[in-house]
């Protein structure tokens, strides 16, 4: 659990840059650079900034500082039997912490489990007056002040420098079967639904094109229970099919065409458009490959009650993150300016005039 | 202008966007709008707003702003914090007529419904579903879903469900400025900043809130719930990170000390075991074979923690009846004790041990008794202080007596309210939690939304002037220099 606190080092780049003017591109392990608009200025490691600052298995909470490997807060909860109940994406072997929470994305426990932002506790942050902030804490219940610490998830960098995290943990399910059965995207969303309806332990359900894949986590007699239920025959490797999902790996993302994340109320139906689609988060998430133009998948998310991500590939030169209504945006500005007031962190990565 | 001037140019101007019965200003029609579930904190408003549409409350915001009148925004008025205490100079918006569930969803499993929707009247309209609103905060039949979002209420089974933030998907809102704007979906996600998070828990300082979808859930097929006792408070905390470790969560893990249990006893006759130092409830919830598989293994788990007695509630009935006895268990209290103050902190569950033998010791100190209800999965403890305010001093002496119990919860790593907010009530402790860069930080987010501060003013955050004044008085622990002075 070695690592350094590199705070001062930070802190004082981040004034450097301030009486610069220099804009800063917070980096970790760059395992997410595809994601948003393309970075700029310059680049400001948090790599090395790392080490896990507490674990106590039965408070339910981990912290760790922001350079911190993903993998290496996984590694230590799964000594305990326990996990990160959102199954965040790695995109890569030397994911951190850090990025995990700026980039705010969740695996296919999501809709079962929660979000990244669901589970952040407590950060401490460097603001863009070199400021080290610490707002939440390491407790589950917390309702003094806002809640910046949420705030942070999902805002790409562009509020400030993350310097550690603390995560709500939970434990891991005794048992995990994974079951498969032929479907259409229809049939599927239909059933993903029908099934969260009903008191069973879903942890993950998703359609890749041809089968319906459902993950149960439970004890041993529930899962046997709900497994009835639900039917499908059991996949062997059912771990490698969510992880390789998860990772993107899985065969449908071998592709250069612009990829498209929609986040939709998860009953709607099938989308009427172009491209080949797979659909995870018991049909909340949709993935589209195509090269549809941007404004018809937005549209067509839109009109769902969703939004759509230009994920990966394609022009990110527009906006990659759906457009924010007049007064949001305003507010988006304003808030910017709030943490940020030169403008120095991750400028325009998640939309242009942030 | 006069105040009285600013008063009647405001009630005109009122009066060409509101109906009659929605605009209250003579003094008696004020008065039940004058506190909230703090009653010792009470302030007449100069006006009470009663809107019924969205665009009303739109017009009354856009007048406000014009006017640079302050405005405070109610529910149910239930709240604990004197979140919705008003302003002498100020217009108390009342959302309470606000009150219809605007749909259900069974597909996609949320109900939209306006503000003023009672928190239990969501699960009731979603059960013919098999659906649920999982946030259970212990007001819920009187508390209203626009005050919950507000609050970021909790209740007894959010260790597994989650707090109201875990379980808002989108809401409608009213700026200052009177524009309305859309904060999340029916997705679970949106582009942007995490508004809605920002805006859960917000104390009515950022905006209106005027829509509310929430996220149901299947009800369970089963829950069942065991009473332990123990004869020491320290083995009961153990006991509960016996059952965390064994990699189970329980839907609700709630402890009470001795005082409580025989509180609660007297009261309710739940059939506690009054000789104990502390007993434990756990609920768990799910399909049938999860539950009597779990239930198996907890019972194991607290005969080997020492539990001095293990009891499963053999039916409905008897469910009831254990849970009875915790949810009395304030007014259980009131029964034994002229006035009582609950207090709201939270801490890391290991230090519960230490936390309560130095509030007996402060206890002591103040001669005033303090019975013990604690949230005991999520950490979050309501001591709850006996008094009586016809004593003169003793509510001061109750309130400086809180304000070191919340003190000793951020000492030990926690935080001081888990889940009724600051409101007026903690306002002083803000300052002890967070340094003055953080309440900085705090105003500017305020500013984003609010720049001229006319929303809830003076609640929630401090300013850096107010804490600078209570940390001089800080110094002097219970020897204030001028003890007949008003401090609020």
């Amino acid at each position: 659990m070695g690592g350094v606190d590199r705070t001062e080092t930070l802190q004082a780049a981040v004034a450097a840059a301030r009486s610069n003017g220099t804009a800063l591109q917070i980096v970790g392990a760059g395992t997410k650079g595809f994601l948003g608009r393309p970075p700029v200025g310059e680049p400001l490691s948090l790599m090395g900034h790392a080490g896990i600052l507490s674990y106590e298995p039965t408070e339910l909470v981990i912290t760790a500082r922001s350079g911190t490997p993903l993998a290496d807060v996984e590694a230590a909860l799964a000594k305990h039997g326990q996990m990160l109940a959102f199954e965040p994406p790695h995109f890569g072997p030397d994911a951190t912490v850090g990025g995990c929470v700026a980039s705010g994305l969740s695996g296919p426990r999501r809709p079962y489990g929660g979000a990244v932002r669901d589970h952040v506790l407590g950060v401490r942050l460097l603001n863009g007056r070199g400021e080290v902030l610490r707002f939440g804490g390491e407790v589950m219940k917390n309702v003094a002040g806002y809640d910046l610490s949420r705030l942070m998830v999902g805002a790409m960098g562009t509020l400030g420098v993350l310097l550690d995290v603390s995560i709500k943990v939970l434990p891991r399910p005794p048992v995990e079967v994974t079951l498969r059965q032929a479907s259409t995207a229809a049939r599927a969303i239909e059933a993903m639904n029908r099934w969260a309806a009903r008191p069973l332990p879903l942890s993950a359900a998703a359609f890749d094109g041809e089968h319906l894949h459902v993950r149960l986590s439970g004890t041993d007699s529930g899962v046997r229970a709900a497994r009835s239920a639900i039917g499908g025959e059991a996949v062997e490797d059912g771990d490698g099919f969510w992880q390789r999902l998860r990772e993107h790996r899985h065969a449908f993302f071998e592709s250069p065409l612009p990829l498209w994340r929609l986040s939709v109320p998860p009953a709607t139906p099938p989308l009427e458009l172009p491209g080949k689609a797979l659909i995870d988060w018991g049909g909340a998430q949709r993935w589209l490959l195509g090269e549809t133009p941007a404004g018809q998948i937005r549209a067509a998310a839109a009109g769902a009650g969703g939004h759509a991500t230009l994920f990966r590939n394609g022009d990110r030169s527009g906006d990659a993150f759906h457009p924010l209504a007049r007064p949001v945006a305003a507010l988006h500005r304003r808030l910017k300016a709030a943490f940020d007031p030169d403008g120095l962190f991750n400028r325009g990565r998640l939309y242009a005039d942030l | 202008m006069t105040a009285s001037g600013d008063k009647a140019a405001l009630v005109a101007a009122l009066r060409g966007v509101l109906p009659p019965d929605a605009l209250l200003h003579a003094t008696e029609d004020l008065r039940p709008y004058e506190c909230d579930g703090l009653s010792a904190y009470r302030q007449l408003p100069m006006v009470v707003a009663l809107p019924s549409t969205i665009e009303q409350v739109q017009e009354v915001m856009r007048l406000c702003h014009g006017y640079g009148v302050p405005v405070v925004a109610r529910g149910a008025g239930t709240g604990l914090s004197g979140g919705a205490l008003p302003r002498g100079d100020g217009l108390l918006l009342g959302l309470a007529r606000f009150n219809r569930i605007l749909g259900i969803d069974p597909a996609n499993r949320t109900a939209r419904v306006q503000p003023g929707v009672r928190n239990q009247a969501i699960s009731e309209a979603a059960r013919a579903h098999g659906l649920y609103y999982a946030p259970d905060p212990s007001s819920q039949i009187a508390c209203t879903i626009g005050g919950n979002v507000a609050e970021n209420s909790g209740g007894v089974h959010c260790l597994k469900y989650g707090l109201t933030v875990h379980n808002v998907l989108c809401i409608e809102v009213v700026t200052v400025e009177g524009e309305r704007i859309t904060i999340g979906s029916e997705a679970l996600d949106s582009p942007g900043y995490d508004l809605l998070a920002l805006m859960t828990g917000s104390e009515g300082m950022l905006g209106v809130i005027v829509e509310v979808t929430v996220r149901l859930l299947p009800l369970p097929e089963r829950a069942q719930v065991i009473l332990a006792a123990f004869d020491d408070i320290g083995r009961a905390g153990a006991a509960v990170a016996g059952i965390i470790a064994a990699g189970i969560v329980p839907a609700g893990l709630e402890m009470m000390d001795g005082p409580a249990i025989r509180a609660a006893e007297d009261f309710v006759h739940a059939g506690y075991p009054t000789g104990a130092a502390a007993i434990l409830l756990c609920e768990l919830d799910g399909t049938n074979e999860e539950v009597s598989e779990q239930i198996a293994r907890v019972r194991q788990l607290l005969m080997e923690g020492g539990a001095t007695e293990v009891r499963t509630a053999r039916d409905e009935q008897e469910r009831l009846t254990f849970w009875k006895g915790r949810k009395a268990a304030f007014p259980a209290v009131g029964r034994i004790s002229p006035d009582y103050y609950c207090m709201d902190g939270t801490i890391p569950r290991r230090r519960l041990p230490e936390v309560l033998r130095r509030i007996a010791e402060l206890s002591r100190e103040y001669g005033l008794p303090v019975a013990n209800v604690f949230h005991a999965g999520d950490g979050n403890l309501h001591p709850l202080i006996l008094y009586d305010a016809n004593k003169p001093g003793e509510l001061e002496r109750t309130e400086e007596l809180g304000g070191r119990i919340l003190e000793l919860c951020v000492e030990v790593g926690g935080t001081i309210t888990g889940e009724h907010g600051v409101g007026i009530e903690k306002i002083n402790q803000m300052c002890v939690q967070f340094r003055p860069l953080e309440l900085t930080q705090f105003h500017a987010v305020k500013a984003a939304f609010d720049p001229r501060g006319l929303l809830n003013p003076g609640k929630a955050v401090p300013t850096l002037h107010r804490c600078a004044e209570f940390g001089a008085m800080h110094v002097h622990h219970g020897q204030l220099k001028f003890p007949e002075l008003e401090r609020f």
